[in-house]
C-alpha cells in the first residue's frame, strides 16, 4: 500500500461530493482523508484526497474520477514538490503546574493557544501529518480531552497553477 | 407541440416535451403517476409517441431494446418513488452494456424533497453509481439544458444511461423554452481520435505477430464500426472472435470467424485467445466471463487495446499498446497504417496459426446431443428459429441457457440484430427489449428468445404489445426450470436441485396466458412440429405470438469453462476436455 495525494478540481454543483465519495466506495478504494473547499474561481471547488492504494489501482482511481462529468482535472501531487498541511485543534488537560510545560511545547511547535480555561487549554496547530503526530506525542502525557483534525490540503510548489485550463473552460459555460 | 416560438411562455412540462422533440425523440416508454403527471398533459398533444407499459422495468428495457436495435437514444419515463426505483434495474443494465438511454422521472415538489414525502425516493442519489451522469432539476429554466446535455452524454463517448429527475413544481411553473445551440461541459471531452503513433506501433506489432486474434467486443456495434472491422479482417486475414455483446459485429458466415469466446464459447474461439501471441482488442473489456481466471488468460499474448473509455484500458489486463479512441476511427486508421506496411513489403504470415485453428475448429465444432427419448432439444429449436427467420430478423434473449444457445446456434450476419443483457445478466430483459426493438424497427421480424423463468418476470409487456400493435414473437424455451442454475446444480452441487423447478410444464399454461393477453399462443412439443410451428408464427403479424416450446430439461450448455477456472480447462461436454493439439 502507498499513500498518494490527489488534487481534484470539480464543478461546484450539488451532489458532486457524493459522486466522488460514492465512486471511491463503489470501486473499493480507501480514502484516508478528504478536504473540499472553494478556489480562486467561483464555480470551481477543489478536493484534496489522500488515498491508500497499490500502484496499479491509483491509475484506475484517476481514470474513474475523470469519467465523472463534474470532475474537471486531477493532479497527483509529488510529496517532494508540494506543500501539504493539516489543521489540528486539541484540548489538553492543564492545571497550574502543567500549563507552563504545555505552553513551552506550543511554542516549540509554533502552534497557538486559542482557548484557556482553569483546567484545560485548546491548541491550534498546522503542519504536515508528521509534525502534528509529533506534537500529539508530546501532549499525550498531559491528557488529551478532545481532538479534531482536518483532512490535508495541498498545493504544488512553484509558479504554475493547476486551475489554468479548467478555469477558462468553466468561464465559457458561465 | 412544436409550434411554440422560441422564448414563448410555457410550463416546465411543456418545455420538457419541447426538449424531447428537439432532441429528436420519436417514441418513449413509460407510466404516469402523481409527481410526473404535469408532464403527461402536454405529452397528449406531442408528436412524440408515448407507449404505456405495464411496469416501469418494462419501460426501461424497452428503451434499451429500442436503442440497441436502432443505435438511437432510448427514452423511458416514470413517476417519483416506486416508479423511479422500478427503473433501477434497466438503468444498471444499460450502464453495464453501454446502452444510450435517457430516463426521465418526476420528483416530489422541491419544497417536499428531503421530508420523506409520499412517493419520495432520492433517485438521483440511488442511480449515481449506475448512470453515466444524472440531474435533479428544480428550476424550470434548467429543463432544456439538462435534457440537451443528457442526450449528448448518453449518446457520445462510451454510451450509457443518463437520468433527469424533475420536481413536480418545476414541471408546473412557467418558464421560457430555449433549446441550447451548443453543449458546453468543461469536464466531458471524450477522445475519439486515436494517437497516430500508437496506431503505427499497433500495425507493426500486427505484422510481426505469428498468432494474432481480433478480440471484438460490443463497442464495435455501439460505434457502428462493423463495416470497418470487416475490411480490417479481410485485408489482414486475422481470425476474429466476437464476444456475447458483439454477436453480429462480424458475419458468422465469414470464414475467419471462430465464434464466441468465454465461459460458453467455442473451443476454437477460446483456444485462439489462449494460444494467441497478440490480442487486437477492439471495444471489449476483458470481462471475467471472457477471460476466466485472469492470471491464466491468453498467457503468451501481447495486447493492443482500443477503447473509447480510457478506464477500461489496463483495468483487468495490461495493455502493451493502449489506444484511446472511438473504434469507428481507430479501425480505419489502423487499416491505413497496415496498408503502409504492406506497401513497404511487410506482411504477416499466419499460415501455421490458421492450421492450428482450423484443426481446433474441425475437431470441436459447435454441436449438441439430441435427447434420445424423442423429446424436444432446446438447441434444435433455437437453431431452426435462426435458419427459418434468418439474419434480417432481430433476436432479443433473456438470461440463462436459452441466451447462450441463442448466442451459439443462431447465425448473426449484421450488427444490432442480437440484443441481450450481457453485463448485468437481467432475467426478464427479452420481452420488453423485443418490444422496444420492434417499435424502433417496425419492418423487422423481432423475436424474443426467452426462458420460462425469465418470461415470468416481465411478460406483462405482451399486453402493451397487443394493445399498441407491436407484434413481437416470443420463442419460449420452456424447460420448467431455472435452467442455467439447474445446470450449475447438476455440475457443482451434486444434482441437488434446490428451488430451480418452476413446474411451468403445467402452471402457468403459457398458451392460455398468451390468449388472455390478446396474443396468439402456440405449443410445440416434438421435433417434427418445430418448423411448421415457427412458420405459422412467422405468418401471424396481426398480434404478438408466443410459442411454448416444451423442451428437454436436462440439456446443458457446452462448451463450458467453470466460473473462476482457467480457459485452459474448457470442457466440450461433461468431463470431456478438448485435445488442444500441439503448438508447433
Amino acid at each position: 500500500m502507498s499513500r498518494h495525494t490527489l488534487s481534484v478540481l470539480v464543478e461546484d454543483t450539488p451532489g458532486v461530493l457524493a459522486r466522488v465519495a460514492s465512486l471511491f466506495s463503489r470501486r473499493g478504494f480507501n480514502i484516508e482523508s478528504l478536504a473540499v473547499g472553494p478556489t480562486e474561481v467561483p464555480q470551481i471547488s477543489r478536493m484534496t484526497i489522500v488515498v491508500n492504494v497499490e500502484g496499479a489501482p491509483l491509475e484506475q482511481v484517476t481514470k474513474q474520477l475523470n469519467k465523472l462529468i463534474n470532475v474537471l482535472k486531477i493532479v497527483e501531487l509529488d510529496p517532494d514538490a508540494s506543500v501539504q498541511r493539516e489543521i489540528l485543534l486539541v484540548k489538553v488537560k492543564a492545571d497550574l503546574e502543567s500549563r507552563s510545560h504545555i505552553l513551552e511545547t506550543v511554542q516549540l511547535f509554533r502552534a497557538k493557544v486559542v482557548d484557556v480555561s482553569p483546567d484545560a487549554v485548546t491548541i491550534e496547530a498546522t503542519g504536515n501529518g508528521d509534525k502534528l503526530a509529533a506534537l500529539l506525542r508530546i501532549l499525550e502525557p498531559f491528557g488529551i480531552k478532545e481532538l479534531v483534525k482536518s483532512g490535508a490540503v495541498a498545493m504544488a510548489r512553484g509558479a504554475k497553477s493547476i486551475s489554468d485550463r479548467p478555469v477558462r473552460a468553466a468561464d465559457r459555460s458561465a | 407541440m412544436g409550434e411554440q416560438a422560441a422564448g414563448a411562455q410555457v410550463s416546465g412540462a411543456q418545455s420538457l416535451v419541447l426538449a424531447l422533440e428537439a432532441a429528436g425523440v420519436t417514441d418513449v416508454f413509460g407510466i404516469p403517476g402523481g409527481a410526473v403527471l404535469p408532464l403527461y398533459d402536454p405529452l397528449l398533444d406531442s408528436r412524440v409517441r408515448h407507449i404505456l407499459v405495464r411496469h416501469e422495468q418494462g419501460a426501461g428495457h424497452a428503451a434499451e431494446g429500442f436503442a440497441a436495435a436502432t443505435g438511437r437514444v432510448g427514452v423511458c419515463i416514470a413517476t417519483s418513488g416506486p416508479g423511479a426505483t422500478n427503473l433501477v434495474t434497466p438503468i444498471a443494465d444499460a450502464a453495464m452494456d453501454s446502452v444510450p438511454m435517457v430516463a426521465i422521472t418526476g420528483q416530489v415538489p422541491s419544497g417536499a424533497i428531503g421530508t420523506d414525502a409520499f412517493q419520495e425516493a432520492d433517485i438521483r442519489g440511488i442511480t449515481m453509481p449506475i448512470t453515466k451522469h444524472n440531474y435533479l432539476v428544480t428550476n424550470p429554466d434548467d429543463i432544456p439544458r439538462a435534457v440537451a446535455e443528457a442526450f449528448h452524454i448518453a449518446s457520445t463517448g462510451r454510451p450509457g444511461p443518463v437520468l433527469v429527475d424533475v420536481s413536480k413544481d418545476a414541471l408546473q411553473a412557467m418558464t421560457t423554452f430555449n433549446w441550447p445551440t451548443s453543449i458546453d461541459l468543461p469536464g466531458y471531452h471524450p477522445v475519439t481520435k486515436p494517437h497516430a503513433k500508437q496506431v503505427r506501433d499497433a500495425a507493426a506489432m500486427i505484422i510481426a505477430a505469428k498468432a494474432p486474434v481480433l478480440y471484438v467486443g460490443g463497442g464495435v456495434i455501439r460505434a457502428g464500426a462493423s463495416a470497418a472491422l470487416r475490411r480490417l479482417a479481410d485485408i489482414t486475414g486475422i481470425p476474429v472472435v466476437t464476444t456475447l455483446m458483439a454477436r453480429g459485429a462480424f458475419p458468422d458466415s465469414h470464414p475467419q470467424h471462430l465464434g464466441m469466446p468465454g465461459m460458453h464459447g467455442s473451443v476454437a474461439a477460446v483456444g485462439a485467445l489462449q494460444k494467441s501471441d497478440l490480442l487486437i482488442t477492439l471495444g471489449a473489456r476483458f470481462d471475467d466471463r471472457v477471460t476466466g481466471k485472469l492470471s491464466t488468460f491468453a498467457p503468451n499474448a501481447a495486447v493492443i487495446h482500443a477503447d473509447i473509455d480510457p478506464a477500461e484500458i489496463g483495468k483487468n489486463r495490461y495493455a502493451d499498446i493502449p489506444i484511446v479512441g472511438d473504434v469507428a476511427e481507430v479501425i480505419p486508421e489502423l487499416i491505413i497504417a497496415l496498408e503502409t506496411e504492406y506497401a513497404a513489403g511487410n506482411s504477416g504470415d499466419y499460415a501455421a496459426w490458421w492450421a492450428l485453428l482450423n484443426r481446433m475448429r474441425e475437431t470441436y465444432p459447435m454441436g449438441y446431443e439430441p435427447p434420445d427419448d424423442g423429446t424436444l432439444s432446446p438447441q434444435y429449436v433455437i437453431e431452426r428459429l435462426g435458419i427459418i427467420s434468418g439474419p434480417e430478423s432481430i433476436y432479443a434473449a433473456g438470461v440463462g441457457q436459452h441466451q447462450m444457445w441463442a448466442a451459439q446456434f443462431i447465425g448473426y450476419e449484421r450488427p444490432n440484430s442480437w440484443l441481450n443483457s450481457g453485463g448485468l445478466g437481467t432475467m426478464g430483459y427479452a420481452v420488453p427489449a423485443a418490444m422496444g426493438a420492434k417499435v424502433g424497427c417496425p419492418d423487422k421480424t423481432v423475436w424474443a428468445v426467452d426462458g420460462d423463468g425469465c418470461f415470468q418476470m416481465t411478460n406483462q409487456e405482451l399486453v402493451t404489445c397487443a394493445i399498441n400493435d407491436i407484434p413481437i414473437k416470443v420463442a419460449l424455451i420452456n424447460n420448467s426450470s431455472l435452467g442455467m442454475v439447474r445446470q450449475w446444480q447438476t455440475l457443482f452441487y451434486n444434482s441437488r436441485y434446490s428451488n430451480t423447478d418452476l413446474h411451468s410444464h403445467r402452471i402457468p399454461d403459457f398458451v392460455k396466458l398468451a390468449d388472455a393477453y390478446g396474443c396468439h399462443g402456440l405449443r410445440c412439443e416434438t421435433p417434427e412440429d418445430v418448423d411448421t410451428t415457427i412458420e405459422k408464427a412467422m405468418g401471424m403479424n396481426d398480434a404478438p405470438v408466443v410459442i411454448d416450446f416444451v423442451v428437454h430439461r436436462d440439456a446443458m450448455v457446452w462448451p463450458m469453462v467453470a466460473a473462476g477456472a482457467s480457459n485452459d480447462e474448457i470442457l466440450v461436454a461433461r468431463a470431456m476436455a478438448p485435445d488442444w493439439g500441439s503448438d508447433d
